[in-house]
């Protein structure tokens, strides 16, 4: 009897979820039509989505002009961008001036040199980024890098011809006012971290807390005015540092302060038992601080770092303002150049692109980062 | 029978002795000392030298010290300024403090919709709708991506894109969008006006004592009374009422074009507005992840037990959850306000002019790169300083209690 | 005859205002053991956190293994060499290997060549009954695990003297017998320990001498029978009440 049902009743015993609430369909009845307010908003959105998607591909690939042609003397007639403006993208400034924006006005055939130094330092991001990699060896491996940019970027030895800072220019500025500032910045930044923490000697603290608390409360503007302009009168009379030296010793200043705020929270966060089971050991305070506390304390704050990290990679962009040529400098000089002057939009969006790749890149490996750890962590 | 008995650990019969420190390298507080002796001398030692050469470098060009030169004739022309200003009459101390106010006018104002749009998005990035978080997401993370000193490039140049006055795009004959500017239907200022707004400020501080009433009231009868009929007479029957009697006058006044361009009605520059956009939509990128991952701290169990014990949605938000979140949103949101206002500074660039643009030129003119920066340097700290006691203040009043 | 390990004498100690020590005196000879026990902030935690220093006092004497316990630095490593702790919430180093925890310190503070430090260590790990975790991490190990190898960590430094402040207190109920067994089997080599614990059965059956504290004094101590059978005072009849209700 219940056999016989079984075996002619099964479709009844094996029920299936109704059609509209599995699969795509049903994803779109929760998502975007949960409910009357939720669809206007969707039909809303969506309507405005498609009209700026439409518009911006008509402008963007439609319209747009590649390239120009050249007149005798290799100046560009852009008459053709000018007609179109407004309608289409001119991308042809881009095509014109990449090699400007990206390296400046670093000496037209020796511009191999800053491309490997722009590789070097993805490099060493994508190397640094691996766990695999973070072991002692790793400090090594930045300074061996730093100094093959240093060596790469002046010359002078190994038969490459000498190019001073002054010819320096683009994204390697930006990448090296950034790398040099890190790796300067962050051991600074941990002795001024364990000094604010400490409590045998109070003279340390409250200088470590001085030069933090100065530091955060102003702008990153003033700390770049103030190394432009006052360092000169700091050295010896005869004694020239050059602009790129000072912007470089601002952005470690700049960058040692707020990297001491992360890694102080990153000692805080450590459980008091972890110092009282190395003193009970006998360790000395260094032999404690070395081996126990800050590899602790520095894998807990790498997500933060790398966060701070790409603030400062976008704060590069502000030595605009004091005439050093980075990336964004580069992009305004440029369109300094008569032809090219109206297609400002054009160039902020090259430039936009660049710092994208490079900031979303960084920022969603901290993302993953962040969540790997606290899986492992919350085990 | 013990509990009678006071706690001799409290009631101490004796305080704690001194310590006394030996004059031995083995004794902690004698070599803590000498090592801040050492470390003293060192930086002391730095600080002489740079200082010495920075005063031979100053003699050497013939530079002056000091801060006379707030008092010489400034000679900076000044685009927008609260207070009256002639650059061949005003000094530079004058010129400096129309600064400062340009700074506060731009993050005062940039805070507040800052705030409002972060908040905005914040919940978008929580809705329901896949779109909206979506969206709101490629939003945080984009204008996150991308430096702040481009983006403020990029609304500069198009607000300077915008029709000439006399293609203005507009909104009825109010607003008026033009490369010169944003120019805005004014209210004619009287002062029934500004009665009309003490007023209001008096009426908010009876409903403060209102409220407070009424919270005695609820404790002794159980019953609130209704909040809405003596708002009504204090925010807005009150403010009606001082105006009305004072004249009751209402006048505005109209852009209206003449010429190459409009004449009266109020103006937002473009410098102003491209900071004051650029600012709010990146700092808001900032503060909708804070609203967002304050919302989310609070755990689903408080809203569950709230509702489970018959609270009522808003009830919910105001007693149990709001307060929950708001411990957690408001340290960084007070470091992103801190955050608004140092980024005002990159006013040089385009052209607004705020304290640090003007103390520039100051520095430019007079020579005196000491003093520029230390003026900067004065006004953003003394900015922070307040932030951070206030937020110290907050922390300690708000804290959990906890064993 | 044997020579005392460890003297307390009239030792106080303040917090702020808080006088949490109150003229505490206390010899442990050598090879003895003894259990502290009492309520909950009756200071037995702060008393043998003194005699190796993580706390210090400010009236009063102790002297560990003959030398005189102060700020002077020199003292206090030599101290710290000779006297072992096991902590309550264990206090392993969770980024280094079980063997390196081990190791770690007998490399550093005695200076002991590589090979030889770890030899040491697996001779200890194999004593706490777990030689096949050396190369495993803290996390990979159960709170009974990870204790044994704290003790086995303060072990490897060959000390004198072994203090034990709650060591089982964080332990779930099935795992605080293989960490009792331990200190049982530790205590029959001769070790001098002092034990802060609430574990009776333990004190019955090791400890020569169980120390009562209460509000920062000593008010009681005797050999365990004697105390646990014949209180004398109010308030260690109070406290055994209230230890004892649960059973």
């Amino acid at each position: 009897m219940s056999t016989s049902i079984a075996a002619s009743g099964h479709a009844a015993t094996r029920e299936r979820p109704p059609i509209g609430s599995v699969g795509v369909v049903g994803w779109m009845r929760t998502n975007l039509f949960g409910s009357v307010w939720s669809t206007a908003v969707t039909l809303a959105l969506g309507y405005i989505i498609v009209r700026v998607l439409f518009a911006v591909f008509e402008w963007g690939v439609v319209h747009a002009i590649w390239s120009v042609p050249y007149g005798k003397n290799g100046i560009p007639d852009t008459s053709v961008c000018q007609n179109v403006k407004g309608v289409g993208a001119c991308w042809a400034v881009l095509a014109d001036k990449y090699r400007l924006i990206l390296f400046g006005r670093y000496p037209y055939d020796e511009q191999w040199r800053p491309a490997i130094v722009v590789l070097l330092f993805i490099g060493l991001y994508v190397v640094s980024a691996m766990r695999r990699f973070w072991r002692k060896e790793l400090a090594l491996i930045w300074v061996v890098t730093l100094a093959l940019v240093a060596i790469l970027m002046w010359g002078g030895v190994l038969g490459l011809p000498l190019v001073t800072e002054d010819y320096w220019g683009g994204l390697p500025i930006t990448l090296i006012l950034a790398t040099f500032g890190l790796a300067f910045a962050f051991p600074l930044s941990v002795l001024v971290a364990l000094g604010r923490r400490s409590t045998k000697l109070p003279a340390v603290k409250v200088l470590c807390v001085l030069y933090v608390e100065l530091i955060r409360g102003v702008p990153l503007i003033s700390v770049l005015f103030m190394a432009s302009v006052m360092f000169p009168l700091f050295m010896p009379a005869g004694v020239n540092i050059d602009k790129l030296l000072r912007a470089q010793i601002a952005f470690i200043l700049f960058a040692g302060a707020y990297l001491a705020e992360v890694v102080r929270g990153g000692l805080q966060a450590l459980p008091k038992g972890q110092t009282e089971a190395a003193d009970a050991l006998g360790l000395s305070y260094w032999q404690r601080t070395g081996f126990i506390i800050l590899p602790q304390a520095l894998r807990l704050v790498i997500p933060p770092l790398v966060n701070t990290f790409i603030g400062f990679f976008k704060d590069t962009s502000l030595v605009l303002i004091i005439g050093l040529f980075d990336l964004l400098t580069m992009g305004k000089v440029a369109l300094s150049d008569p032809p090219w002057q109206s297609f400002s939009t054009e160039v902020y969006i090259g430039l936009a692109v660049i710092y994208i790749a490079f900031c979303f890149a960084m920022s969603k490996y901290s993302r993953n980062l962040e969540r790997d750890l606290s899986r492992a962590r919350n085990r | 029978m013990s509990q009678t008995v006071a706690d001799p650990r409290l009631v101490a019969a004796r305080a704690a002795p001194k310590k006394r420190m030996r004059l031995s390298w083995s004794d902690p507080l004698f070599r803590a000392i000498v090592w801040q002796i050492v470390i003293i001398g060192v930086v002391a030692l730095v600080a002489w030298y740079l200082i010495s050469n920075t005063i031979a470098n100053l003699d050497a060009r013939h530079i002056a010290t000091g801060f006379a030169f707030l008092d010489r004739v400034a000679g900076i022309p000044i685009g927008e300024s609260l207070l009256p200003y002639n650059p061949a009459v005003n000094t530079y101390g004058r010129a400096l403090l129309i600064g400062v106010l340009n700074t506060i006018k731009v993050a005062a104002i940039g805070v507040v919709l800052a705030t409002i749009l972060g908040t905005l998005i914040g919940i978008g990035r929580l809705s329901t709708n896949w779109l909206l978080a979506r969206l709101t997401a490629f939003y945080v993370e984009t204008l996150r991506d991308i430096p702040l000193l481009l983006q403020l490039l990029f609304w500069y140049t198009i607000l300077q894109g915008l029709p000439a006055p006399r293609q203005a795009l507009h909104i009825g004959s109010t607003l008026f969008l033009t490369n010169r500017g944003l120019k805005i239907a004014e209210l004619d200022w009287q002062p029934a006006d500004t009665g009309a707004v003490v007023a209001f400020l008096i009426g908010v501080c009876g409903m403060v004592l209102w409220s407070r009433y009424a919270d005695r009231r609820q404790d002794a009868t159980g019953v609130r009374p209704s909040a809405w009929p003596v708002a009504l007479l204090l925010l807005i029957g009150l403010p009606v009422a001082i105006w009305a009697a004072m004249g009751a006058p209402f006048a505005i006044d109209y852009p209206s074009l003449r010429g190459f361009n409009f004449q009266g009605g109020g103006t937002v520059s473009p410098e102003y507005f491209a900071l004051l956009i650029g600012l709010v939509t990146y700092t808001a990128s900032y503060i909708a992840e804070i609203v967002r991952s304050g919302i989310l701290a609070v755990p689903k169990g408080q809203w569950e037990a709230a509702g489970a014990l018959g609270l009522r949605n808003s009830e919910v938000l105001r007693q149990v959850i709001l307060p929950q979140a708001l411990r957690v949103i408001i340290p960084p949101m007070t470091s992103q306000y801190l955050n608004l206002t140092k980024n005002s500074s990159l006013a040089v660039a385009i052209g607004y002019q705020d304290i640090v643009s003007i103390a520039n030129t100051t520095l430019n003119q007079t020579g005196q790169a000491i003093e520029g920066i230390a003026v900067i340097m004065a006004v953003y700290l003394t900015i922070s300083l307040s932030i951070s006691l206030f937020m110290n203040w907050y922390n300690a009043r708000i804290a959990l209690v906890e064993r | 005859m044997s020579a005392p390990a460890i003297v307390l004498d009239k030792v106080n100690k303040w917090y702020g205002a808080m006088h949490v020590l109150r003229d505490v005196s206390l010899t442990v000879m050598e090879k003895e053991r003894v259990v502290v026990c009492g309520p909950s902030g009756s200071g037995k935690s702060t008393m043998i956190r003194c005699i190796n220093r993580l706390e210090s006092h400010q009236e009063g004497q102790i002297v560990v293994d003959g030398t005189e316990l102060s700020d002077d630095l020199r003292s206090l490593d030599t101290i710290r060499r000779e006297v072992g702790m096991v902590f309550q919430s264990f206090n392993l180093f969770p980024h280094l290997t079980i063997l390196e925890n081990c190791t770690l310190a007998p490399i550093w503070v005695r200076k002991m060549p590589k090979a030889q430090a770890e030899e040491l260590a697996m001779e200890y790990l194999s004593r706490v009954k777990i030689p096949e975790q050396a190369k495993k991490y803290p996390g990979q190990l159960s709170g009974g695990q990870q204790q044994r190898v704290a003790i086995a960590r303060a072990l490897c430094m060959k000390p004198k003297i072994m203090l034990f402040d709650e060591p089982t207190s964080a332990l779930d109920p099935e795992m605080i017998k293989e960490v009792l067994d331990t200190m049982i089997g530790l205590a029959e080599t001769g070790m001098t320990m002092v034990c802060v614990t609430h574990e009776m059965g333990f004190a019955r059956q090791v400890a020569d001498r169980v120390v009562f504290m209460d509000r920062g004094e000593i008010v009681e101590s005797g050999p365990p029978n004697e105390l646990f059978e014949n209180p004398q005072t109010d308030r260690l009849k109070l406290f055994l009440s209230q230890i004892l209700r649960g059973h």
